[in-house]
């Protein structure tokens, strides 16, 4: 059952939306940074740790059976959220993580060789760059890149032109964290798919504001981050269809994640435990299960269309400023609420301090996407990202902060 | 005064707009370029130091880079300073390291240690910045490269 949506009511489950910032009130506009956490999180948290907590899948006593319950519980609601059936569904301990194991494992299974391409796009966050990377450096793959256009959007003509016969591999993310935009999924898997490479999504970005069915989305391999979905820190998952986890090998090793072992071998056990070696972040993916059924609660058709207004009122609001320069401003694309911008004649360190003094936090720099601000001629900007708390008033809040900004360093005077 | 205008008083908006000591000199006999950036916002510095020829005294400092007001403007103040206090034969290299280490120490205080004007001139401004934590690397950048460049020299 869903509640109405009402966005006063959301924010009461947000201690941390009372804080003020020298004496104004806290709008929060960081969230594609990391996500403030409901109550109902941080109770999961708090009550596994109480009552529960013990080490799962070992041990016969009542305490370790109810945690692996818990544990494996918050398997099955997270995997829901995205439309997956729990054994596809790895706990990693964030995007970052998954992505590494996938590279790695890939690296490992000896699946990429000299002469075979990977394609990635030029508006990559570094976790989902970097680990390919070194996999290109350490089978002499050739790493190439789809080009993002001057409105922001993936140039699907340069795509098709680069995935061929060559490429393994199309990793890409489905919402920029710097453009917000959200990129063609179906278009890109069906060139991979063509070509019988495999698609991994970065999802951190599309999880905590659309409805995800990743099965159906037809992609292989997807990573997304707890902590950005109203979840805790250090815990994320990496889903995959079941004979692409099967297919690949473990990346880390260790206890919790064999079935045999001799001095000499090991076998593994199927995925997803062949994935999790070691001590599970337990309590966070009990945390992370309560923070997507915190989120199901709520009419997410209402929601998705309340964020879908702030999104348009924070991009109209920063188009009718001057000297403001926003980042992938396509109007043809659907997007979640959040903006990169520049403000002309101020660097993004001097505007992200202004904004802190009118109680704004927004996050300022590279966002962990430097090839993306090289190419559009910059080393950092400006970016406010919206959540399913934020109000209109919020958004306004920031708008007359951010028109105020020029005057104050003197640019363009 | 509010922290914001306490951060960012006039001189150093100034100092950032009109930037003294930018544009690198042609590198001379005794001279050291060095390279810093800031990791966390990419700003960066290209500093260049000469010294005079028996090596004692700082001649001139030039620099090129793009970053924030507080790197661009403690860089433009850190030339000010020494051209000066200075003069024409140059401020006494032992001389430097030891205000580097001050300014250091200053900025690091989280605003209990003042930067005083009679040492520092202009540069004294930027005291506000070690309120702000987060701000601290962007006022040293310029004055990490010269530390280094003078290690070069």
């Amino acid at each position: 059952m869903s509640l109405p949506f009402d966005v006063a009511a959301v924010r009461a489950d947000f201690s941390i939306l009372e804080t003020e910032i020298d004496g104004r009130p806290l709008v929060y506009l960081d969230s594609g940074a990391t996500s403030q956490k409901p109550r109902a999180v941080l109770d999961a948290e708090r009550e596994f740790l109480e009552r529960a907590n013990s080490a799962v899948h070992r041990g016969a006593h009542t305490l370790a059976a109810e945690a692996t319950e818990l544990f494996e519980d918050a398997r099955v609601t997270v995997a829901e959220y995205v439309g997956a059936e729990p054994e596809q569904l790895v706990w990693t301990s964030g995007a970052t993580a998954g992505l590494n194991l996938v590279a790695g494992s890939l690296g490992y299974a000896g699946r990429l060789r000299a002469g075979d391409e990977i394609v990635v796009t030029e508006a990559e966050h570094h976790a989902n760059l970097i680990p390919w990377q070194e996999l290109a450096a350490r089978t002499g793959a050739r790493l190439r890149h789809i080009p993002v256009l001057d409105d922001g959007m993936l140039d699907l003509h340069a795509a098709a032109d680069l995935i061929g016969e060559r490429t393994k591999v199309v990793a890409f993310p489905h919402v920029s964290n710097v453009l917000g935009i959200v990129n063609p999924v179906a278009k890109l898997v069906t060139l991979a798919r063509g070509v019988g490479a495999l698609t991994v999504l970065d999802a951190c970005q599309s999880a905590p504001h659309l409805r995800l069915d990743l099965p159906a989305s037809g992609v292989d391999l997807a990573v997304f981050s707890g902590h950005k979905v109203y979840g805790p820190y250090g815990i994320g998952a990496l889903w995959g269809r079941d004979e692409v986890l099967e297919s690949l090998p473990p990346f880390t090793t260790g206890g919790s994640m064999i079935t045999t072992v001799t001095l000499d071998t090991a076998e593994y056990l199927p995925p997803p435990q062949r994935f999790e070696p070691g001590t599970q972040p337990v309590s966070q993916a009990v945390a992370l299960a309560a923070a997507v059924r915190w989120l199901g609660a709520h009419d997410l058709d209402a929601a998705h269309a309340h964020e879908a207004a702030l999104e348009k009122r924070m991009r109209e609001g920063l188009r009718s400023i001057d000297g403001i320069r926003l980042l992938g401003d396509a109007d043809a694309a659907e997007r979640v609420a959040l903006q990169a911008f520049e403000v002309q004649g101020v660097h993004a360190h001097d505007v992200g301090q202004f904004l802190d003094s009118r109680g704004v936090a927004v996050r300022v720099g590279h966002h962990c996407a430097q090839p993306l601000h090289r190419r559009f001629g910059m080393t950092a900007s400006v970016r406010a990202s919206a959540a399913i708390h934020t109000t209109e008033d919020e958004i306004d809040t920031f708008l007359d902060a951010v028109s105020g900004v020029r005057g104050f360093f003197g640019a363009g005077a | 005064m509010s922290g914001l205008e306490s951060l960012y008083q006039e001189l150093i908006l100034d100092h950032a707009k009109n930037r003294r000591g930018f544009g690198l000199a042609a590198p001379g006999a005794r001279s050291a370029t060095v390279h810093q950036r800031n990791p966390i916002c990419g700003d960066e510095i290209t500093l260049r130091v000469e010294l005079s020829d028996d090596g004692e005294r700082v001649a001139s400092v030039t620099w090129e880079g793009a970053g924030c007001s507080i790197s661009q403007s403690s860089a433009s103040m850190l030339v000010a300073l020494l051209q000066e206090d200075g003069g024409d034969e140059g401020m006494a290299k032992a001389d430097v390291e030891a205000l580097i280490a001050q300014f250091r120490e200053a900025l690091r205080s989280r605003g209990k240690v003042p930067l005083d004007e009679e040492t520092f001139a202009d540069a004294a401004a930027l005291s506000g910045v070690s309120k702000f934590t987060a701000r601290v690397k962007c006022a040293m950048l310029a004055w990490v490269a010269l530390e280094e460049g003078l290690r070069q020299a």
